[in-house]
């Protein structure tokens, strides 16, 4: 495997409202067992239909951490380095469903949002959508540019 | 509690799990290369050594909270450095706050994430909706 240094964005190339990443997640139930394994996380109402109807929820849902996890992988691509993320914060404002079946595709767009030239640091704002509805709110990071 | 030990492997796993690809989550070599000790965790990973925390919130008898009625309202991470592969992490937890809405609860959980040497890695805060009787 060949190991380049990866490019990182200068914050001067930078406008406000650039669309700077994009990306697709097709979500399983595999994928919600898999995040319950990685995390820790094993609320039932995350691979059991029973114990999620039981508590008045529509189905198994996706684990917010999960969906908050993915989102910003984009923008990690983008910065190159993982570390670069300096905050990151997001709301939980509406559940992702994922159909035994069909599973759940959540899509992701990262924007500028703020520069702060003196900081060296991006305000990166997430939009990040279920069937075309937002099930993130004030998803923003902050991002090291220099 | 002792320190969470940040294994390489579950790196690994969770940056799969998060749907990460970047080399440096994945390939030692990589991580050199861009000046970490060993791979780096993602961004959210600190939620994995938030966990042992909220578990024993949750788990309080006091606190009388029902896991499966537990929504988890907001989260974020603040960073004073990346975690990577071999950090030992001790994190302590403070009930920031707690609000009753319209029958809900909302309380809000701080951990403070430090390494071998005391010094800050992270920051987690979390809200936790936790749902009254419909």
């Amino acid at each position: 495997m060949t190991i380049s240094a990866p490019v990182t964005p200068t914050l001067d190339s930078l406008t406000l409202g650039d669309i700077v990443a994009e990306s697709s997640f097709p979500l399983t139930r595999d994928s919600l067992v898999r995040y319950a394994g990685a995390s820790g996380d094993f609320n039932p109402i995350h691979y059991r239909d029973d114990v999620a109807h039981a508590v008045g929820l529509p189905g198994v849902l996706a684990h917010g951490m999960l969906t908050m996890g993915l989102a910003i992988q984009p923008v990690v691509d983008w910065v190159g380095d993982s570390s670069r993320v300096l905050d990151y914060q997001v709301r939980f404002t509406r559940p992702v469903p994922v159909d035994p079946d069909l599973g759940a595709v959540v899509t992701v767009v990262a924007k500028v949002g703020a520069l702060d030239a003196d900081a060296g640091v991006a305000r990166i704002d997430l939009t990040v959508t279920f069937n075309s509805v937002t099930v993130l709110g004030k998803a923003q990071a902050r991002v090291s540019l220099v | 509690m002792p320190p969470y030990l940040v294994g390489r492997e579950k790196v690994r796993e969770f940056s799969r799990a998060v749907f990460a690809t970047n080399p440096i989550n994945f390939d030692p070599d990589a991580a050199r290369a861009a000046g970490h000790s060993d791979i780096v965790a993602p961004p959210t990973f600190a939620v994995v050594v938030q966990e042992a925390t909220l578990a024993q919130l949750l788990a309080e008898p006091d606190a009388g909270i029902d896991f499966t009625r537990v929504v988890h309202g907001d989260q974020r991470f603040s960073y004073s450095r990346p975690i990577v592969a071999g950090d030992e992490l001790t994190a302590t937890l403070r009930v920031a706050s707690v609000k009753s809405l319209g029958g809900h609860s909302m309380v809000t959980a701080e951990s403070t994430v430090v390494d071998a040497t005391g010094a800050h890695v992270v920051t987690a805060t979390s809200t936790l909706v936790v749902r009254g009787d419909e």
